[in-house]
């Protein structure tokens, strides 16, 4: 066997090799491993090999019925059992048996050490396919695992905060369910592509994503004076208010895909290399620097909400427009601040998730508006620090929810639970029993 | 440019499937939120579970087909009571949340790789019309004129979804007409009025739901009925159409969203065949062939804004009586 000292960290080449199988006679001319019903009609094989390189003494399990078996790869890296039965039958590989700097990795598959056959031909063997490629063997301890996630998830949970904050601000002081904000975080990450992308302007990062926020903030207030002001001194209903913004947001999409095309774009900067943290925590630079600048962002904006007579008035619209505007609150002032805000965070939100996605598609803010509701609705809606906490969960579960359930379905479990939530207590976790109607 | 092929390929979209599967979903929706005044927000949702509703019928179950369409309503029929119990003694818009979410989390469920022997995953279901086609009465030939020709197998499916959408405009212009239509368009305007004298408010709506979602769903079967049900087709955008096809025509008019259904088709075939048309002449210079494309979904966006603020209550509407839900 060819020694692999390969350090975990440079498991960014990690090649999957495809294992190949052992179609009957070699087998069992080989005559190696151990086979427990020698006499059951059906077989099921494989051959692990490394690039070519056959690895001896891996332990494979195959369950079903007749009972589990388990082998040992023979010295050219061949197994094979007997069955007795056309059923599905389970294979694990048994991953800590695999030499050091080893590991499974199957991109497409969750659990690469399990896989289903069901034997269909009588004593022609089974094929069973294993990827193997060099690299860390993260996928071994759950409990790293779960660390591991939760960090994910609180990163993608901040991010989320930042874009959610600004959601349930613009529906607390105006009632807008606003179906726009997916593409308001699309915009920045857009925006930030065309003055940072190497194909477009190229400028250095340090100036592109700043006035990617920037203009931002420019689309909440363009949007304010075009759009929803008007609307508001017409005084229309909140539900064409709602459908206005999904108009709104099916235009602004389809003009992204008109500029952009269907596919993803990569902003520069991006590395996929990891640095040790703490214990098991690792992370690349980029998801560290996203998680300080949403940390910084949130709780500069939390005071300036709490402190400032902007952030009072906002929340005394919130509360009751009507009182707040009787008591000499100027509302279409801090309704304007509000979106020139919301959109500007939806836009730093946009420009952080295209790294963490990572890239940029023209329906990435619409991924993920569902969960912003969910986040929003979560918190209690119209409350801009129920939205954090909301937000914080539902990145969290989206994260988590992949160790028990395929990988697929993370948002599905997010918009479940957010189901669930409305059952149990729908004014959310910090809104107020009147709000619900 | 051959503008004949252009009308031509519009006209004809005047009766295609796509068309009553929309005309169908639209006029479900129309009970929802034109008569109810209930936000559901899951059109793509109802027209899923009638979809796969049916075609999982048919090769999992080996029903025959009309038992699969039978199967697929009823299922439309628990997917309502599954989101109306929880939803509709709560605010409007938690309504919508809560059905564009479950909406979601079913093309979610369709899609995933974990249910693939039952939902085919990404590349959806087919193959499950053999017994459709082979229920099919006409005999071989060609039938129609001018840009309406089909063939056997093509008129088939048309005919019985033109007879499903005009069994359900009949149905729903009965209901409203009827007492129980009168109950639910007060509740429309004033919920805790009609509550003051003595409705169940609450089984009014779930009733409504109940019948909306099941049109809904034959819209889906429609839409699948000849060809394949495929995950990618019920996204949000989806409801976004149909709520634009429905407003456009009249939310709370029983003929609106079929209307609205056939301009909206003939437009979006209309554009499809004539931006492309134009770059190719040279007309627009700056496009290229894809991006004329993408020009009719940003109209579909603009039309739908300008329609809810300018015209809210549709073409055949009555200005007076479509006052939105607060």
């Amino acid at each position: 066997m060819r020694p692999t000292t390969r350090s975990g960290v440079s498991a960014v080449w990690r090649i999957a090799t495809m294992l190949l199988l052992a179609l009957g006679l070699a087998t069992l001319l080989g005559g190696g491993p151990a086979v427990a019903a020698e006499g059951d009609p059906f077989k099921i094989a494989g051959n692990v090999q490394n690039e070519g390189e056959a690895i001896e003494g891996v332990s494979i399990t195959v369950d079903g019925p007749g009972g589990p078996q388990t082998v040992e790869t023979g010295p050219r890296g061949q197994w094979q059992v007997s069955v007795p039965e056309s059923a599905e039958y389970t294979v694990v590989l048994d991953v800590d048996t695999l030499p050091e700097g080893i590991t499974l990795d199957d991109p497409e598959d969750d659990t690469p050490e399990t896989k289903e056959v069901t034997p269909n031909v009588p004593f022609a063997p089974k094929a069973v396919n294993f990827f193997i490629g060099e690299g860390d063997r993260e996928s071994s301890a759950f409990a790293t695992q779960l660390v591991q996630r939760l960090v994910q998830g609180i990163n993608f949970g901040l991010m989320l905060g930042l874009a959610s904050v600004g959601l349930s601000l613009v529906f607390g002081t105006t009632g807008i369910s606003n179906f726009a904000h997916g593409e308001m975080v699309t915009f920045g990450a857009v925006i930030a592509l065309w003055l940072g992308g190497t194909a477009f302007i190229g400028a250095s990062l340090w100036i592109a994503l700043p006035l990617a926020v920037l203009l931002s903030g420019l689309l909440g207030l363009a949007m304010d004076a075009v759009i929803w002001r008007p609307l508001r001194h017409r005084s229309v209903g909140v539900v064409q208010l709602m459908i206005v913004s999904i108009g709104l947001s099916l235009a602004i999409r389809y003009i992204f895909q008109y500029f952009i095309g269907g596919g993803t774009e990569q902003l520069p900067g991006s590395t996929p290399q990891k640095i040790d943290i703490i214990g098991p925590i690792r992370m690349t630079k980029v998801d560290i620097v996203s998680m300080v600048i949403a940390i910084i962002v949130i709780v500069a904006f939390a005071l300036w909400l709490t402190y400032s007579r902007l952030g009072k008035a906002t929340r005394a619209i919130s509360d009751n427009p009507g009182l707040a505007s009787a008591s000499g609150i100027d509302v279409d002032f801090v309704v304007r601040v509000v979106w020139i805000l919301a959109s500007a965070l939806a836009g730093l939100a946009g420009v952080l998730y295209a790294y963490y996605r990572p890239g940029i598609k023209w329906d990435m803010g619409t991924q993920v508006l569902l969960l912003m509701f969910a986040a929003v609705t979560l918190g209690g809606l119209g409350t801009a620090f129920g939205a954090l906490i909301g937000a914080l969960i539902i990145g969290i579960i989206v994260e988590t929810s992949s160790l028990f359930i395929p990988a697929d379905l993370r948002f599905a479990s997010a918009l479940a639970i957010l189901i669930i939530i409305l059952l149990v207590r729908p004014q959310g976790i910090l809104g107020r029993r009147e709000r619900i109607g | 440019m051959d503008w004949g092929q252009i009308f031509n390929q519009s006209a004809s979209s005047i009766i295609s499937t796509t068309t009553i599967a929309y005309a169908l979903a639209a006029l479900g929706l129309g009970v929802h939120f034109g008569q109810a005044g209930l936000l559901n927000m899951g059109v793509a949702g109802f027209m899923a579970v009638g979809a796969y509703g049916y075609a999982i019928s048919i090769l999992t179950f080996g029903f025959p087909w009309w038992l699969a369409a039978i199967v697929a309503l009823l299922a439309a029929v628990v997917f309502a009571m599954i989101l109306g119990v929880p939803t509709l003694r709560l605010r409007g818009d938690y309504l919508a949340i809560v059905t564009i979410a479950a909406a979601e989390v079913l093309r979610l469920l369709l899609l995933t790789v974990a249910f693939e022997e039952v939902t085919g995953s990404a590349d959806g279901l087919y193959g499950y019309s053999g017994d459709f086609q082979a229920a099919n009465p006409i005999p071989d030939g060609e039938y129609g004129f001018g840009p309406w020709q089909f063939n056997q197998n093509e008129l088939w499916p048309i005919v019985i979804g033109i007879v499903l959408l005009a069994l359900a405009v009949l149905l729903v212009w009965a209901m409203m007409r009827s007492p129980w239509g009168r109950v639910l368009r007060g509740i429309r305007e004033d919920e805790d009025a009609v509550r003051a004298l003595g409705k169940n408010v609450f089984a009014y709506k779930m009733q409504a739901l109940i019948i909306g979602g099941v049109i809904i769903a034959a819209g889906g079967i429609v839409y699948t009925l000849g060809s394949n049900a495929s995950p990618g087709v019920y996204v949000t955008s989806l409801t976004f159409f149909v709520y634009t096809i429905v407003l456009l025509g009249g939310a709370a008019t029983v003929f609106g969203p079929v209307l609205g259904a056939v301009i909206f088709w003939v437009l979006q075939f209309f554009l499809s065949n004539l931006m492309p048309a134009l770059v190719d002449a040279g007309v627009l210079p700056f496009m290229t062939a894809n991006q004329a494309g993408m020009v009719r979904f940003i109209l579909v966006g603009v039309g739908l804004m300008l329609l809810v603020i300018f015209m809210p209550q549709g073409i055949l509407g009555n200005k007076k009586e479509m006052t939105f839900v607060k």
